[in-house]
């Protein structure tokens, strides 16, 4: 790819993320900081790349460390933000009357 | 991902039309998953969605031509995917917060460490590292190593694993400036000299950001470590594209960028909730000076306390009740107590609602994110621009470890540091009860005049107890 089809996408993606993000309810700041959050985690693919490639005592090391760092943030990310979420959609049942604290854990 | 073992059937080549095809099936997956998020009730399906965009992301990844080495790849993603799974399942509704700065600065590392091994891989073959390379690599590695730190930073002070109060370095803002000064100089002495680079010079960069990552967030207050968080986040994301760059992935610079521009928009969006600017946030250091206005120090002010009790008495012959939770319910645990007292109070006839400040607790919808876990009805979940005009027809309003977002002082008082700032007026309401460890001040540090006005009635106890305590009172009424 030239720099210049690089800068292109970068900067299309830039508006695409202000757009996306309009009017967020605050009680959604959270899960999609998260959310967003998660997303970042695709630095994974770049510590593949780096071990897949690599050659060198020092590159394994870090490589490896790298990619355990990037599944932390995915799969930690997600998950996370979906015990958030989950708390959202949970139907708020009939109007349970007496049994009061729904301890769901 | 659990395709692990088995050596790929069909193998992608690096660059090459199908692996950029999947990787946009990836990234456009993380734009649907990022709308979808920002209504409620689609939020989770987008999560869902952006989760599998990832999944697909990773295995291309996995096919490429020539990737070997997989008992590493195991090792890392065994390794990452536990901890992450793990640490996901056991942490508190109350911990999220620091979960996030948690993830954050590991996507941070993830970042820097990649630019490091790119900067080797460079050097080891001894040609010129072309400079739309190099740059992004340099940036990479400079906002990668400040997210790291700055977010461990932000997760030691949430977990109160180190004072959640501003810590002030004398010269700060000085020792900040010739620490990114000296980062700008080394960088750009490594793009000079872009045939033979000095590793030792580019490690002393990677330190150098780590130190500034300390610095920048040591001295912020705990009542601002959301919109640092996200502020943080959006940095990652960016990082995370210009590694895209680095390494000509398409799919890297589409999601990296559009969590830097999406992140921006978020901590923009907080820091107005707060109504504060993200410059404030980040070089004001709130509440520095111990006790700003209010005046209030040492000397003892009147104020009635009560108990249980009494708090049961008022709660249940009133027609309407307030509740506004605050950080003290979530650290207390309170929220199925407080359901608990409201399940009480309805059966009786009381109309009961919970008015959400935008920042109460640690992060924007933390409250929201616990009092759901209490199955209270969405709908009684109301914002403060809703229920502040009806406060003054609230008989009364029950503040469960909620503090400075109820300082009458932020309208009255144009000195105090918090001055400006919305509040929830429960001064308004006919009778204030503050459900509260202590008289001490909140994150901003500062004294709160709801505690010593006349119709407020302070009920000193853990906010779980309290409330486990009234709901067994009510019962007896």
């Amino acid at each position: 790819m030239s720099l210049m089809t690089e800068i292109t996408i970068f900067v299309l993606a830039a508006f695409v993320g202000f757009e996306v993000i309009s009017k967020v309810p605050t009680t959604l700041h959270t899960p999609l900081m998260s959310q967003t959050n998660a997303i970042h985690g695709i630095v994974m693919l770049g510590g593949l790349i780096v071990v897949g490639f690599a050659d060198d005592g020092l590159e394994y090391v870090i490589g490896t460390i790298a990619i355990a760092f990037g599944a932390i943030n995915i799969v930690g990310g997600f998950m996370v933000t979906d015990r958030m979420l989950g708390m959202f959609s949970k139907k708020p049942k009939p109007k349970a009357e007496g049994d009061g604290a729904g301890g769901q854990e | 991902m659990s395709a692990l073992s088995q050596i790929p059937a069909a193998v992608l080549e690096p660059g090459g039309d199908a692996a950029t095809a999947l990787y946009i099936v990836a990234f456009s997956l993380f734009i649907i998953g990022v709308r979808r998020g920002t209504h409620p009730t689609t939020a989770k399906q987008g999560n869902m969605i952006a989760a599998v965009g990832m999944a697909v992301a990773v295995v291309t990844t996995l096919l490429l031509d020539g990737i070997g080495n997989w008992g590493l790849i195991a090792l890392g993603l065994g390794i990452g995917t536990t901890v992450g799974v793990v640490a996901s399942i056991r942490v508190q509704m109350t911990e999220m917060p620091q979960m996030v700065a948690l993830y954050n600065g590991v996507g941070g590392g993830a970042v820097a460490l990649i630019a490091w091994s790119e900067i080797r891989h460079g050097i080891s073959l001894g040609e010129e590292i072309p400079l739309d390379e190099l740059i992004p690599v340099l940036f990479a590695a400079v906002v990668g190593s400040v997210s790291f730190w700055g977010s461990n930073i932000a997760f030691a002070k949430l977990q109160d694993l180190i004072p959640t109060r501003p810590l002030a370095v004398p010269g700060q803002q000085v020792i900040n400036a010739v620490l990114l000064i000296g980062i700008v100089v080394a960088c750009t002495d490594i793009a000079i000299n872009n045939d033979d680079p000095s590793q030792a010079i580019f490690i002393a960069v990677l330190l150098a950001a780590g130190l500034l990552g300390n610095l920048v967030v040591l001295p912020i207050g705990g009542a601002d470590m959301p919109v640092v968080i996200s502020l943080l986040n959006a940095f990652t994301g960016l990082s995370a594209a210009a590694a895209g760059f680095a390494l000509d992935n398409v799919a890297l610079i589409v999601a990296g960028t559009l969590v830097g521009s999406s992140g921006t928009i978020l901590t923009m969006e907080m820091a107005t909730a707060m109504n504060r600017s993200v410059g404030n946030v980040l070089f004001a250091g709130f509440g520095g000076a111990p006790a700003g206005g209010g005046g209030g120090d040492g000397e003892e002010r009147p104020h009635t306390a009560i108990g249980a009790q009494d708090a049961a008495i008022k709660l249940a012959y009133a027609d309407t009740v307030t509740i506004v939770p605050g950080y003290g319910l979530a650290v207390a645990q309170a929220q199925h107590a407080i359901k608990e007292v409201a399940n009480e109070l309805e059966r009786r006839g009381v109309t009961v609602n919970y008015a959400i400040h935008p920042v109460a607790g640690r992060m924007p919808g933390h409250m929201n994110v616990l009092l759901a876990e209490a199955d209270v009805p969405y709908e009684q979940l109301r914002e403060m621009e809703e229920i502040n005009p009806e406060m003054p027809r609230t008989d009364v309003a029950v503040v469960v470890g909620a503090n400075d977002v109820t300082n009458p002082a932020a309208k009255n008082d144009p000195d105090s540091p918090i001055a400006g700032m919305p509040i929830i007026e429960v001064d308004q309401a006919q009778q204030v009860i503050v459900i509260k460890r202590s008289l001490s001040p909140g994150f901003a540090g500062i004294d709160n005049d709801l505690f010593y006005e006349p119709n407020t009635s302070m009920l000193f106890a853990d906010a779980k107890q309290a409330a486990s305590d009234i709901a067994a009172e009510i019962q007896q009424l």
